[in-house]
């Protein structure tokens, strides 16, 4: 067995050496540790390949398969293009810290066990929450801290999960498992944290939107499809998935659909997507499997498109919101376009990359039989396209004219989009290089005349309901409350009450407390002190006789006398 | 910003919308009326039924915006709420 060392290191590597070196040395490091990681990355042969003690264990860095392989290599292209976007704009401490939680990522890849998994889960963890607070703004600087609390939070409750099994079963290999011990919900809970799944969906929809432009295209790629992976290879089957991820996509579409923030709107269309996966990995058929894993692939592309459109219009205009931008299409055609070609993507539209995976899915849960889901599954599809397919293309390049006349970005974030928005494109026509890559054997036909018809009748007849909705879609200079209402608002007010009680009484018990001592330092000065004056009555300064002195050391050695034969 | 000079685009004049509107009717139309020579196969019958993805896209999109509609009278809230409780610290 040939040792390896995790392809992890290089992009780990690369995070230090971003702040040192400067200028073009700077961009070649950041363009050439994910290429090189990619190599690495299809290096890895199948099954365990390298082994290290670790404590009292024997831990395996680095494992391979193909669903191993498929998700490190769309990471380590995602680094690569979020290099690009990001090099020119970004601060150095942004990107070294988006490139060690990408390297995060990477290692849970090829995590062949428990703790591995867990170390490089906690880098993640870790480093997101420094691109967060590269924000710069004092609430991103909010929003990091709630983002790293929720993730430490689940960090600790896997390691629970990840603790038990190893204690239960003596073995902390990543193997199938199902939800049925205390230890295996808690892997599973810490999973699902990370993967935004209710109810704590709301902390993606709260740190992506706050990061810098640049921050949230590093974001939108590696948490909830590292936890998709962790799924996929943990608890494939399980059952409450399904119904987990049919809450998450819908979740996702109501919550966009009353949102104004660009950013925001496709932070919740995160969830959409990522329940789409989740609700595969619980149908947990081989087709299912591939369909998750396929739509992860594709999903992270187009989601990064989608955040680097928005990226490169914040970064233009300095607006964030749907109300502020509008009409952008004159001045910024290019962006435009590839906006249009993620959302088109997004929504499943035939010849783009959504169709390929997302119909994979469907027809998973068809085979199985299972009506409700399909349907609801079709439903969200339809919704996919009003709440991210048009909507964020319209209110943010088409609509009313905001009067903005940005340019298109420069050149390396243009760059970044078209590639994305080609690679969209040539999944979504010549489907089969993917396929090629999944973990089980497919024989999926993606385009079937029939099925394009009624994915295009689906669609265009939203497309119908937006337009002559459009009265009813009218952004507001509104939030909406979500779950995180609850730590944000009520536990902190819970917690301000009960300081502030504290406090009360702490304060009452200080006065009574004040004026017990008031009056035993009166008492004291009336009885114990002592004076210049011989003829005090203070109990030490009074003149005692010599009898009585006597007497009372005579009743003490009685005592102790007795105290010690006792 | 706006050259008061500039010419609006042809994509935005209202009598280019108004064209893209009846050709977007008849794109509809077509979808639907092109069921009559290929055949959706569905999974479960009744989605092979002539319009259903059209009915059924449609009708799950209005129920789907109505409901966030009416989440929204309960959830929405000013875009300040939270961060005006920061400012009170």
């Amino acid at each position: 067995m040939t040792e390896m060392l995790p392809p992890a290191l290089i992009l780990i590597t690369a995070a230090i050496l971003i702040g040192p070196f400067k200028g073009y040395l700077r961009v070649f490091v950041l363009l050439a540790a994910p290429l090189l990681t990619l190599w690495a990355i299809w290096q890895v042969p199948d099954g365990v390949v390298t082994t290290m003690p670790f404590l009292n264990y024997t831990i395996e860095p680095v494992e391979g398969s193909a669903l191993r392989r498929l998700f490190a290599t769309v990471f380590a292209v995602m680094v690569f293009i979020c290099g690009l976007y990001a090099f020119r704009v970004a601060k150095w401490y942004e990107l070294a810290a988006g490139y060690a939680y990408a390297a995060g990522a990477i290692g849970v890849c090829f995590a062949g066990d428990l703790i591995t998994l867990f170390l490089f889960w906690e880098l993640m963890a870790l480093f997101s929450t420094v691109v967060v607070w590269c924000g710069g703004t004092s609430a991103a600087r909010a929003a990091g801290m709630r983002y790293a609390i929720m993730h430490l939070f689940g960090g600790i409750i896997l390691k629970v999960g990840i603790e038990g099994v190893g204690v239960h079963t003596g073995s902390f290999d990543i193997q199938q498992m199902l939800a049925t011990s205390f230890d295996t919900w808690m892997i599973l809970t810490g999973i699902l944290i990370n993967a935004a799944a209710p109810p704590v969906s709301a902390w993606l929809s709260d740190a992506y939107p706050e990061a810098s432009p640049t921050g949230s295209v590093f974001l939108s790629a590696f948490t909830t499809k590292t936890a998709v992976l962790a799924l996929i290879l943990l608890f494939p089957g399980e059952g409450i998935l399904v119904w987990v991820g049919i809450f998450m996509i819908i979740y996702g579409i109501i919550f966009a659909l009353l949102e104004n923030d660009i950013r925001r709107i496709l932070s919740f269309s995160v969830v959409n997507q990522v329940g789409f996966m989740v609700c595969a990995v619980g149908i947990g058929t081989e087709m299912a499997l591939n369909g998750a894993a396929a739509h992860a692939f594709a999903h992270i592309i187009y989601k990064g498109l989608l955040f680097m459109c928005a990226g490169a219009v914040i970064y233009k205009t300095g607006f964030s919101k749907c109300t502020d931008l509008g009409g952008l299409f004159r001045t910024m055609p290019l962006t435009a376009i590839c906006g249009v070609i993620g959302a088109l993507s997004i929504s499943g539209f035939p010849l783009t990359s959504g169709f390929t995976t997302k119909t994979m899915i469907s027809q998973a849960v068809a085979d199985q039989g299972m009506i409700t889901v399909y349907l609801l599954l079709t439903a969200a599809s339809a919704g996919v396209f009003l709440h991210a397919g048009i909507k964020f293309p319209w209110f943010v390049f088409f609509q009313k004219d905001s009067g903005l006349r940005p340019k298109d970005p420069p050149w390396n974030m243009a760059a970044a989009m078209v590639v994305f928005s080609a690679l969209c494109l040539f999944i979504g026509i010549f489907p089969e290089t993917l396929y090629q890559l999944l973990p089980y054997e497919n024989n999926y036909v993606p385009y079937k005349v029939g099925k394009v018809l009624f994915y295009i009748q689906l669609l265009l007849f939203s497309g119908l309901a937006f337009f002559l909705l459009l009265p009813l879609m009218k952004r507001t200079l509104t939030i909406s409350l979500d779950t995180d209402w609850l730590w944000r608002v009520m536990f902190r007010k819970i917690g301000e009450d009960t300081f502030n009680t504290v406090v009360n009484v702490g304060t009452i018990f200080e006065n009574k407390t004040q004026i017990t001592i008031g009056n035993l330092g009166a008492f004291a000065k009336r009885h114990l002190s002592s004076s210049n004056n011989q003829a005090s009555f203070g109990i030490f300064a009074r003149t005692w006789m010599i009898g009585t002195t006597t007497l009372w050391i005579v009743v003490l050695l009685t005592l102790y006398v007795l105290v010690y034969f006792i | 910003m706006i050259d008061p000079k500039e010419q609006d685009v042809w994509l935005v004049r209202p009598s280019s919308i108004r064209i893209m509107w009846r050709f977007f009717w008849m794109i509809l139309l077509f979808t639907v009326l092109a069921e009559l020579v290929i055949k959706v196969k569905g999974f479960f019958g009744f989605d092979s039924w002539i319009g259903f993805g059209a009915v059924f896209g449609f009708i799950s999109c209005l129920l789907m915006v109505l409901f966030a509609k009416t989440l929204g009278i309960f959830l929405k809230r000013d875009q300040e709420y939270y961060s005006k409780d920061l400012k009170n610290d």
